[in-house]
C-alpha cells in the first residue's frame, strides 16, 4: 500500500483488513513498564554482542593479523578463487531452480484444490527438517558408484558424486523450500478471485501471472530469493559429504575454509572466511532494502 | 429459454452442493438466486460461469450445451462478491483489461472505457486505484469491468454484501436501472429476500442444494409451494414493499 489516502465512510464500515491490522500493530501511546522494556533490550543486546558481533570481529581481526599482504595473497590464491566461483555458480543455480520451483509450487498449492495438497506441502518442507549431512548421504546412495543409479550413470559417463553436479544438486536440495515458504502465505491470503476474474475475461496463464499474481508477490519473491542465496552460499554439511573436497574442482568456500583451518593455515582460513562474511553482509543489506521497500 | 440448467448435480468432497437443479431464464430477465447461506446459490453461479464443473447434468446458453466450453468463451460477465478488482491496476486499466486480452485496438479500448466510466458516473476517477475508492464505487467499477467485453449474460455474486446498509438501498436501485438500461440478461445471488423482491423480476429460491420454487416475487410470496418457502418469504414484507412502490 503506497500512499496514505483519505478514508471514506464505506471503508470504515466494510473494513479492508489491512487498516484494522495496522491499528493493532501501532505502538501504544504510553508504555506501561519502562523498566522491563529496557531490561529486555539489554539482554537482547548482550546476547547479540557475544553470539554475533564478537565472533565477526574475531574473524576480521584474525584475517588481518599478519598484515594486509598475507590477507590479499590468501584471497587471490588460485584455489580460493576457484572455490569462490564454484560457490557463486552453485548459489546461482540453486536460486534459479528454486525460484522457478517455488513459484510453481506456491501457485499450485494456494490457487488449486486437490487431494493430497497437505501432503505435498509437508513434503516440500523435508529439506528443512532433514539434517544436511543426511541429505548429502542420500545423494551418494542414489547417484554414487554403489548407489541405485550408479550403474546407469557410469554407463552413460555422467559423474554426479564427487563432482560439480553433485555440489549443485546438494545446494538445490538444501535450499528448496525458501522461495516457496515466502510465497505461499502471500498467495494464500490473496485468494483467487482476481485470477478467476482475469481468466473469465479470457486472459491466459502467462498474462494472469504477469499482470495479477506477480505484482502481488514481487517483494516476497525477492525476499525468498535472497534468503535462498544466503543459505546456498553458506551450505556446508550436504556439500561436504558429496563434494569429495577436491581442491580447485569441487571445493566451495565453506569447505575451503575448513581445509585451510585443518592444515593450520589459520590466518588464511580467517581471510577466506571474511569473504563469506562480506557476502553475508551484502545479502543482509539487500534483505533490509527489500523489507524497507515492501512497506 | 436463454440460460438453462438441466438436472445439474455437484458435490464437493461428499458435500452435496447441487441436487438435480433445473431452471430456465428468458432473455432480458433479471433473476435472483435466493436462499440461506450454504444452500448452493454460489455454486450454481460458478457453474454457469465455468469456474466449477457440474458432476452431471447440462448447462445451456442460447440453446447450446456449454459444459465443455471455457468460461471465457461463454460470453458472460462476472461480478465477484468482493469485486476482485485488480488491485495493482487503475480503474481505467481494470475496465480495459478484458478488451486488451481480446487484442482490441487502442482507440476502441479508450472509447469503450470512456463510455463505461461515463455510464457509472466516475469519469474523473479513471486514474484511481481500487484501494482509493469507496465500497459503492468499487462495485460500480466491477460492474463496468464485467460489461466491457460486451457479454450476453451478467452474473453477480452477492453484489451488495460488502456494502453498508445505508448505501445498499441506493445501489440496488442503481443496479436495477443500469441492467435494464443495458438490457442484459442477469442473474444475481443473494440471501436477502427483500433484496431479491426489490431488484429481481424472477426469483429462484434454493435450500440445501435443491430448488424450492421458481416464480415472480409476487407468486412466491402469495403462493408458497413448500413450508420452507412460506417460512423464508415474509408475505407481509412483500405487501409493505408494494405499498412503498
Amino acid at each position: 500500500m503506497a500512499k496514505k489516502i483519505p478514508r471514506s465512510y464505506e471503508q470504515d464500515i466494510v473494513g479492508d483488513g489491512i487498516y484494522s491490522i495496522r491499528k493493532v500493530l501501532e505502538p501504544p501511546q504510553e508504555s506501561p513498564n519502562h523498566g522491563l522494556k529496557y531490561a529486555l533490550i539489554g539482554v537482547s543486546a548482550l546476547f547479540l554482542f557475544f553470539m554475533l558481533i564478537l565472533p565477526l570481529i574475531v574473524v576480521v581481526w584474525n584475517a588481518l593479523r599478519e598484515g594486509f599482504h598475507v590477507y590479499r595473497e590468501a584471497i587471490l590464491d588460485e584455489y580460493t578463487m576457484k572455490a569462490f566461483l564454484l560457490t557463486l555458480a552453485a548459489t546461482l543455480c540453486a536460486v534459479t531452480v528454486n525460484t522457478i520451483f517455488g513459484i510453481f509450487a506456491a501457485c499450485l498449492l494456494s490457487k488449486f484444490y486437490f487431494r493430497g495438497r497437505q501432503l505435498l506441502a509437508t513434503l516440500i518442507d523435508i529439506p528443512f527438517s532433514i539434517s544436511p549431512v543426511i541429505a548429502g548421504l542420500l545423494f551418494i546412495l542414489t547417484f554414487g558408484n554403489v548407489g541405485w543409479m550408479g550403474e546407469f550413470l557410469k554407463e552413460n559417463g555422467i559423474k554426479i558424486v564427487f563432482a560439480v553436479p553433485g555440489v549443485i544438486l546438494a545446494t538445490i536440495f538444501v535450499t528448496l523450500p525458501f522461495v516457496f515458504r515466502e510465497l505461499f502465505p502471500v498467495l494464500s491470503a490473496q485468494g483467487k478471485d482476481e485470477e478467476e476474474a482475469a481468466a473469465l475475461m479470457g486472459a491466459g496463464c502467462f498474462t494472469i501471472f504477469r499482470r495479477i499474481t506477480l505484482p502481488h508477490i514481487k517483494w516476497a519473491l525477492l525476499y525468498g530469493m535472497i534468503l535462498c542465496a544466503a543459505r546456498a552460499m553458506g551450505e556446508f554439511g550436504a556439500v561436504s559429504v558429496i563434494s569429495g573436497h577436491l581442491r580447485g574442482k569441487t571445493n566451495t568456500l565453506p569447505l575451503h575454509v575448513e581445509i585451510l583451518y585443518n592444515e593450520f593455515h589459520t590466518t588464511q582460513a580467517f581471510a577466506v572466511s571474511s569473504l563469506l562474511v562480506l557476502l553475508a553482509v551484502l545479502i543482509l543489506i539487500a534483505r533490509n532494502l527489500v523489507e524497507w521497500k515492501r512497506k | 429459454m436463454y440460460v438453462e440448467m438441466r438436472h445439474v448435480n455437484k458435490t464437493f468432497d461428499g458435500f452435496h452442493a447441487s441436487r438435480d437443479v433445473s431452471f430456465g431464464i428468458e432473455k432480458g430477465h433479471l433473476a435472483a438466486l435466493l436462499g440461506p447461506s450454504g444452500s448452493g446459490k454460489t455454486t450454481i453461479l460458478r457453474m454457469l460461469a465455468g469456474l466449477d464443473r457440474p458432476d452431471f447434468g447440462d448447462i445451456l446458453i442460447q440453446g447450446i450445451r456449454v459444459n465443455d466450453l471455457k468460461g471465457s468463451k461463454r460470453g458472460i460477465g462476472f461480478v465477484f462478491q468482493n469485486y476482485a478488482l485488480f488491485r495493482y491496476m487503475t480503474v481505467a486499466d481494470n475496465i480495459a483489461f478484458g478488451l486488451k486480452v481480446q487484442k482490441k485496438s487502442k482507440a476502441e479500448i479508450t472509447a469503450k472505457v470512456e463510455e463505461l466510466l461515463e455510464l457509472i458516473s466516475m469519469k474523473n476517477l479513471g486514474k484511481r486505484y481500487p484501494h482509493q475508492l469507496s465500497g459503492g464505487q468499487r462495485q460500480r467499477v466491477a460492474f463496468a469491468r464485467a460489461l466491457a467485453p460486451n457479454p450476453q449474460l451478467l452474473l453477480l455474486d452477492e453484489p451488495f454484501a460488502a456494502i453498508d446498509a445505508k448505501v445498499r438501498r441506493e445501489l440496488r436501485t442503481w443496479l436495477r436501472e443500469m441492467i435494464s438500461r443495458v438490457g442484459i440478461t442477469s442473474i444475481f445471488v443473494t440471501h436477502d429476500q427483500e433484496e431479491a423482491m426489490e431488484v429481481a423480476n424472477e426469483i429462484i429460491l434454493m435450500n440445501e442444494g435443491r430448488i424450492e420454487q421458481i416464480g415472480t416475487p409476487e407468486e412466491i410470496c402469495r403462493n408458497p409451494k413448500t413450508e420452507f418457502v412460506a417460512g423464508f418469504m415474509d408475505a407481509r414484507r412483500f405487501e409493505a414493499l408494494q405499498a412503498i412502490k
